[in-house]
């Protein structure tokens, strides 16, 4: 499906990410594999150390954090925000909506729109289309994006599969109606057919966390998981992501009548080096204009992946200079999406720890 | 091209003989983290990029296989 939307614009962008630092090397032992070859795959897939929440940390404990920095430099007012969007996959509850916590926490006005969205790995695509659409409301000036997940805590620390790449963090990005006419295009696509590609089996109304669905079970790869814990097919995600990305930016270029050498950085979803670089092969970009460098120095942590990318690569850059973005992500649902977009003037654009 | 072949899969396997003539992936001799090791040092060894639409367990599973897959990115006999 495509998408377009006239003017709007990002303003900011701040990546909060846990102090906590965990290495490679230290979480090794526990993957049943000899030390030579998981060595080997820290290599080729990019593995090297991920930032992890300390127990008892919640979403809304690294979202509020962020925008209390916001506030106290000046960077943001309370009654200016309209809208609070949270996309995340790590909710406080079943009910009520994080979203509205924080909206109550922060003491933000009652006249706005709080909204929790389940998503993932497109989780930053998705929380802007929402933005986009709400800032066409003539009461709707500023809406505050939260992108936060705390999936370490779902990952068994037996699989290899998983928990080398995962991180915990969360994003603030002030998204509005912006002056100067300009036009964003997008597109997204969805297959639920394999919504078991990358899912949690336990813990939802479906089949609810019991003993049983506690218990750690050996996979035919030797990886130890439970029901409760995060479960990836990779051979398949990875497949999906080479099949179907390529020609969704192709698609997106094309509609907007851009070439590949217009685009000064592609701010892709960051699974793993080898599958950006592999991306980046067949698209036929210079990897290094295709950072992939978030899950060897934070993890991956879902929706968050593309505004820590940019962040961390361009920073205060974007406070003067003005780059044209692809941004795509990838993943859970499954969903596939993209957008491309001028960054120029951000009021801040930097990671703070917690 | 073989024996470069079997050189490399003998590195990253060193406990399994790749010169026998049977399936690698049904035998448990490469797994998907295997062929990962396998395409990013075939990249770099032969100056290719394997596409990511060929990282399939059939085009590793024997040496004839692997072969077939570099020639078709132009690597040379």
């Amino acid at each position: 499906m495509n998408l377009t939307f006239y003017n709007k614009s990002i303003t900011g962008i701040l990546t909060i990410l846990p102090a906590n630092e965990v290495k490679f090397e230290d979480e090794m032992e526990s993957y049943n594999f000899s030390v030579a070859k998981s060595l080997k795959l820290k290599m080729a897939m990019g593995y090297n150390k991920h930032r992890i929440a300390e127990d008892g940390v919640t979403i809304s404990d690294l979202c509020i954090y962020g925008l209390n920095h916001l506030f106290e430099n000046k960077l943001l007012k309370k009654d200016e925000i309209d809208s609070l969007i949270l996309v995340t996959q790590s909710p406080e509850y079943f009910m009520p909506p994080t979203s509205n916590i924080i909206q109550g926490k922060l003491g933000l006005k009652h006249d706005m729109i709080c909204m929790d969205i389940n998503q993932g790995c497109a989780g930053f695509e998705i929380g802007l289309f929402q933005a986009f659409m709400l800032l066409e409301q003539e009461e709707i000036s500023k809406v505050v994006l939260l992108n936060a997940d705390l999936l370490s805590q779902k990952v068994s620390k037996r699989d290899r599969n998983s928990n080398p790449l995962i991180g915990d963090g969360a994003s603030i990005t002030i998204v509005e109606k912006s002056l100067k006419p300009n036009t964003i295009f997008a597109n997204i696509k969805m297959d639920g057919t394999a919504f078991d590609a990358l899912i949690i089996p336990a813990g939802g109304f479906k089949n609810p966390s019991t003993p049983e669905t506690a218990e750690m079970l050996e996979d035919a790869s030797g990886n130890f998981r439970s029901l409760d814990n995060l479960v990836m097919r990779g051979d398949d995600v990875f497949n999906f992501v080479q099949r179907e990305v390529p020609p969704m930016i192709e698609d997106l270029l094309a509609r907007a009548r851009f070439n590949k050498q217009e685009v000064d950085f592609y701010m892709f979803h960051q699974p793993n080096k080898f599958m950006l670089n592999k991306l980046a092969d067949k698209l036929e970009v210079p990897r290094e204009k295709m950072p992939s460098n978030i899950v060897e120095n934070f993890g991956n942590a879902s929706g968050v992946s593309i505004p820590t990318a940019i962040t961390y690569n361009l920073g205060k850059r974007l406070r003067d200079e003005s780059f044209v973005i692809c941004m795509a992500g990838f993943g859970v649902g499954l969903t596939w999406a993209s957008l491309l977009v001028t960054l120029e003037n951000l009021t801040f654009s930097e990671i703070i720890e917690y | 091209m073989k024996k470069q072949i079997i050189n490399i899969l003998q590195e990253i396997r060193p406990e399994f003989d790749f010169s026998q003539e049977i399936n690698f992936i049904d035998e448990g001799m490469l797994d998907s983290f295997d062929i990962v090791s396998l395409v990013t040092t075939l990249d770099e060894f032969y100056g290719i990029s394997i596409d990511g639409m060929d990282i399939i367990p059939d085009n590793f599973a024997t040496i004839d296989s692997i072969r077939n897959l570099l020639i078709t990115k132009g690597v040379k006999e």
